[in-house]
C-alpha cells in the first residue's frame, strides 16, 4: 500500500512534528464554532483545561476550518500519536467511521454521535430529561400561563430539547402555551445573539415570561433580552446562572467538559462503546446556585427533585424526539 | 494608468505581485514574533507541511483546485469589468447540482458521472448566476450587490434543502446521503501510480485538478483566441465603444455572468465529489471569496490564477499544519491570508509606484 519512498517522503514530513509530539497525551479537536463559543465548543475546552490544572499533563487540540480537516487532522493527531482523542460534534461520525479503523491502538472519543467500532467511546446526552426538569421549573414560575423556547439550528438534536422542555411544562400544567422557535436552518444560528434577542422579544410580547435558549452563543442574545424586559430565562449546556443573576431562572447543564475531563483522565485504555450521560450518572441536570436560589422556592425543588428520581428510577419516561421524529407535548 | 505604462510588462506580471508578497511575509513574521513564536520555524513549518512532502502537496493541490476554479470565475467575469463576489453562491449551488447528478441517476462508471456533474455543476452555478446578470443588463442592479445578496440567498437555499429534502431521516448533519462508491473520483496517487509516482493516499486531491488546469487553458482560448472573447475584452475596457462597434452590453454581461457562474459553479466537482462524496452544509467554505484575491494576484490572467491558487492553497495547507503543531492561533493564519490580499489586491500602487519610479531612473542614466 506504501511504497518506501512514499514512506521516506511520510516520514520526512513527521520527523519535525514527533519533535513537538507529546505521544500518549490527549488531543482535542473542535467543532466548527470555534474554541470559544460560549457553549459546546467552550464547555469541552474548560474540561480539558481542568484536567489540565488537576493533573499538570498537557494536551494538544485543535480547531477545524474546512470540511476537509476533519479526516486530515484526526488522522494526523492519531499519527503523531496522540491518544485519545476526543472529537467534538455529531458531524464527526463520518470522520471517525473512516479514520478509526486505519488506528487501532489508537482510542476515540466521539460526543454527541454514535459510532460503533471497537476503539471509540461514543458519549450521548440525555437532553431530554434535563429539559423536562427545566420545563418543570419554567411552569411553575410563569405568571401568564405562557413560556417558550429559541433554538439554535433547526435539527432534531435541539428539537430534542424543545420537546423534553414542552413535557416538563404539560407535566406541570397541560394549559400553559408553549412557543417553539428557530433561529434558522445553517450553522450561522448559533452565532447570531442579535437575532436571538429579536425572536425572545416576539415571544415577550405574545406573553412569554420565561424563555429556554438551546442556541449556543445566540442564547446570550436571548438571556439578554429577557434581562431587559424583566422576565425569566434558561440557560444551557454549562452553568449560565451568574450571566443575569435574578433573570436566569436555572441553567440546563449539558456537562460535555465532564465528558472530556473522564475521557482525558481514564486516558487510552478507557472503556469503549456508547456512555450514555443522563439523569442517573449526572452529564445532564439543572443548576442551582447563589445566583439563582431565592428564584426557586422550596416546593418547586420538592417537585422537581421527585421528578428527577422518577425518571433516574425509570418510572417516568421522558420521551426523545430523536427516536420517531415525533413529540407528545407539541 | 501613466504609471504603469512606464513599467516593463514583465516586472509588472513577476515583480509587484513578488515584492508585494515579500511585504506581506515580513509583516506576518513580526506578528508571529510579536506573539513569541519563532517566524523562522514557523516559514519552515509552513512550507515543509505544505510541500514538503507528497502528502502536503496532496492537501495543497486540492485547495489550489477550489481556487482555480473560483479564480477563473472571478477573472472571466473582471475582463468584462464585471465584480461578480458571488462565487461562493454559485459555487454552493453548483453543489447541489453535483448532488442532484450523482445521488438521483445511477451511473455505471465514474468517468460518466464526472462528466455529468461537471455539467450539473456548470448549469447550476451558472443559472444562480444568470439572475444578477439580467438583473445588470436589463434592470441596472448594479452586479456586486445582487452577487452578493445572492450568496445568502443560496446559502438559505441549500441549508431548506438539506434539512427538509435531502437529509437521510434520522440524521443529525444537514447533509445529503453518500453517494455511491462506484463514482468516486479517482484520486491523484491512483493517476500517478499508473505511471509508476508514488504519491500519498490520504489526500483528497482528485481527477478534477486537471479539469481545473484544463479550464485555465478553455478560459485563456476563449478570452484571446475567439470572436466572444474580443468582445468581452472590449465591453471591459470600454462599454460606450463596444457598443458603438456593435456589441450589445446586454448579451456580454448576461453570457459573461453565465460563464463565470459555471465555472464556480464547477468548483463543487472536486470538494462535494472529489473529497466529501456528499453535499455538507458548507462546501464551499470560502473558496467563493478567495477566489477574488486569487483573481486579482493572477492578474486576471490564467496562468497567474493559477500561481496565485498555488499560493493560497499553500497558505491554507501550510496554515493548518502551523495551527496543529505550534501555539500559534488560527486567526493568526487568517491575518496572514489577509496581509497578503491587502497588499497585492489594495496595496498595489503602493508596490507598484516606487518601482516605476526605480525602472524610470535607471533608464534615465
Amino acid at each position: 500500500m506504501t511504497s518506501p519512498r512514499t514512506l521516506a517522503l511520510t516520514c520526512s514530513a513527521f520527523a519535525l512534528a514527533a519533535g513537538m509530539a507529546q505521544a500518549d497525551s490527549p488531543a482535542l479537536m473542535f467543532d466548527m464554532g470555534g474554541k470559544f463559543d460560549k457553549s459546546f465548543n467552550e464547555a469541552a475546552y474548560n474540561g480539558a483545561e481542568r484536567w489540565k490544572e488537576s493533573t499538570g499533563g498537557s494536551y494538544r487540540e485543535i480547531e477545524i476550518s474546512a470540511e476537509a480537516q476533519r479526516v486530515q487532522f484526526v488522522r494526523r493527531l492519531a499519527e503523531a500519536g496522540s491518544n485519545p482523542i476526543v472529537v467534538l460534534g455529531f458531524a464527526n461520525e463520518p470522520t471517525l467511521n473512516e479514520v478509526a479503523p486505519e488506528y487501532p491502538d489508537t482510542t476515540f472519543v466521539l460526543i454527541d454521535a454514535v459510532v460503533d467500532l471497537p476503539n471509540v467511546r461514543s458519549v450521548i446526552f440525555a437532553e431530554e430529561e434535563g429539559s423536562y426538569l427545566v420545563g418543570m421549573i419554567a411552569a411553575m414560575t410563569t405568571q401568564t400561563d405562557t413560556v417558550s423556547f429559541v433554538g439554535g439550528m433547526e435539527i432534531p438534536l435541539i428539537t430534542a430539547f424543545a420537546c423534553g422542555y414542552a413535557q416538563g411544562v404539560k407535566a406541570v400544567n397541560p394549559d400553559i402555551n408553549v412557543i417553539v422557535n428557530y433561529t434558522g436552518s445553517t450553522p450561522a444560528a448559533w452565532n447570531d445573539p442579535v437575532r436571538g434577542s429579536e425572536i425572545a422579544s416576539g415571544q415577550f410580547s405574545q406573553g412569554s415570561d420565561v424563555v429556554f435558549a438551546a442556541a449556543g452563543s445566540t442564547g446570550l442574545g436571548v438571556l439578554q433580552a429577557a434581562e431587559d424586559a424583566g422576565v425569566f430565562s434558561i440557560g444551557v449546556d454549562s452553568n449560565q446562572n451568574h450571566l443575569h443573576p435574578g433573570s436566569v431562572l436555572t441553567s440546563m447543564l449539558k456537562l460535555v467538559d465532564q465528558a472530556v475531563y473522564d475521557a482525558f483522565t481514564e486516558g487510552p485504555g478507557m472503556e469503549t462503546g456508547v456512555v450514555q450521560m443522563d439523569l442517573a450518572s449526572g452529564g445532564v441536570g439543572y443548576a442551582v446556585d447563589e445566583h439563582n436560589e431565592h428564584l426557586i422556592s422550596d416546593e418547586m425543588m420538592a417537585a422537581v427533585e421527585e421528578a428527577k428520581a422518577a425518571i433516574i428510577a425509570g418510572d417516568l419516561a421522558v420521551h426523545d424526539y430523536r427516536t420517531d421524529s415525533t413529540c407528545p407535548a407539541f | 494608468m501613466s504609471t504603469k505604462a512606464r513599467i516593463p510588462h514583465w516586472a509588472d506580471v513577476t515583480l509587484v505581485p513578488l515584492v508585494s508578497i515579500a511585504l506581506a511575509f515580513v509583516i506576518s513574521a513580526v506578528l508571529i514574533w510579536a506573539i513569541g513564536e519563532s517566524p523562522w520555524d514557523a516559514v519552515k513549518m509552513m512550507v515543509e507541511g505544505a510541500f514538503g512532502s507528497s502528502y502536503g502537496w496532496g492537501y495543497t493541490l486540492y485547495y489550489a483546485t477550489n481556487f482555480i476554479f473560483t479564480g477563473l470565475a472571478v477573472s472571466v467575469a473582471f475582463q468584462a469589468r464585471l465584480f461578480n463576489i458571488g462565487g461562493e453562491g454559485q459555487a454552493a449551488l453548483g453543489g447541489l447540482g453535483v448532488a442532484l447528478v450523482c445521488l438521483y441517476i445511477p451511473w455505471p462508471h465514474w468517468s460518466v458521472a464526472l462528466v455529468a456533474a461537471s455539467i450539473g455543476a456548470a448549469v447550476f452555478g451558472a443559472a444562480w448566476a444568470f439572475i444578477p446578470g439580467y438583473l445588470q443588463a436589463k434592470r441596472g442592479s448594479h452586479i456586486v450587490i445582487t452577487t452578493i445578496m445572492f450568496n445568502f440567498i443560496a446559502a438559505s437555499v441549500l441549508g431548506y434543502i438539506l434539512v427538509n429534502i435531502l437529509r437521510p431521516t434520522g440524521s443529525m448533519d444537514p447533509a445529503s446521503p453518500r453517494f455511491a462508491p462506484e463514482i468516486a473520483l479517482p484520486k491523484l496517487h491512483e493517476m500517478l501510480a499508473l505511471v509508476g509516482i508514488p504519491f500519498s493516499r490520504v489526500p483528497p486531491v482528485n481527477i478534477s485538478l486537471l479539469i481545473a488546469v484544463g479550464m485555465c487553458f478553455v478560459v485563456w482560448y476563449l478570452l484571446w483566441r475567439t470572436r466572444l472573447g474580443y468582445q468581452i475584452r472590449a465591453f471591459g475596457e470600454s462599454e460606450p465603444a463596444a457598443e458603438y462597434a456593435g456589441i450589445s452590453p446586454v448579451r456580454i454581461t448576461i453570457y459573461v455572468m453565465l460563464i463565470s457562474g459555471g465555472l464556480a459553479g464547477m468548483m463543487a466537482v472536486n470538494s462535494v465529489m472529489g473529497e466529501q462524496q456528499r453535499l455538507v452544509l458548507n462546501a464551499v467554505e470560502g473558496a467563493g471569496f478567495i477566489g477574488i484575491a486569487v483573481a486579482l494576484m493572477g492578474r486576471n490572467h490564467p496562468f497567474g490564477v493559477v500561481l496565485a491558487a498555488l499560493l493560497f492553497g499553500f497558505l491554507y495547507q501550510g496554515g493548518a499544519e502551523l495551527a496543529l503543531w505550534t501555539a500559534i492561533p488560527r486567526e493568526l493564519i487568517v491575518v496572514i491570508q489577509a496581509l497578503v490580499i491587502l497588499f497585492t489586491g489594495a496595496l498595489d500602487n503602493m508596490v507598484r509606484i516606487p518601482i516605476a519610479r526605480a525602472f524610470a531612473a535607471v533608464r534615465a542614466r
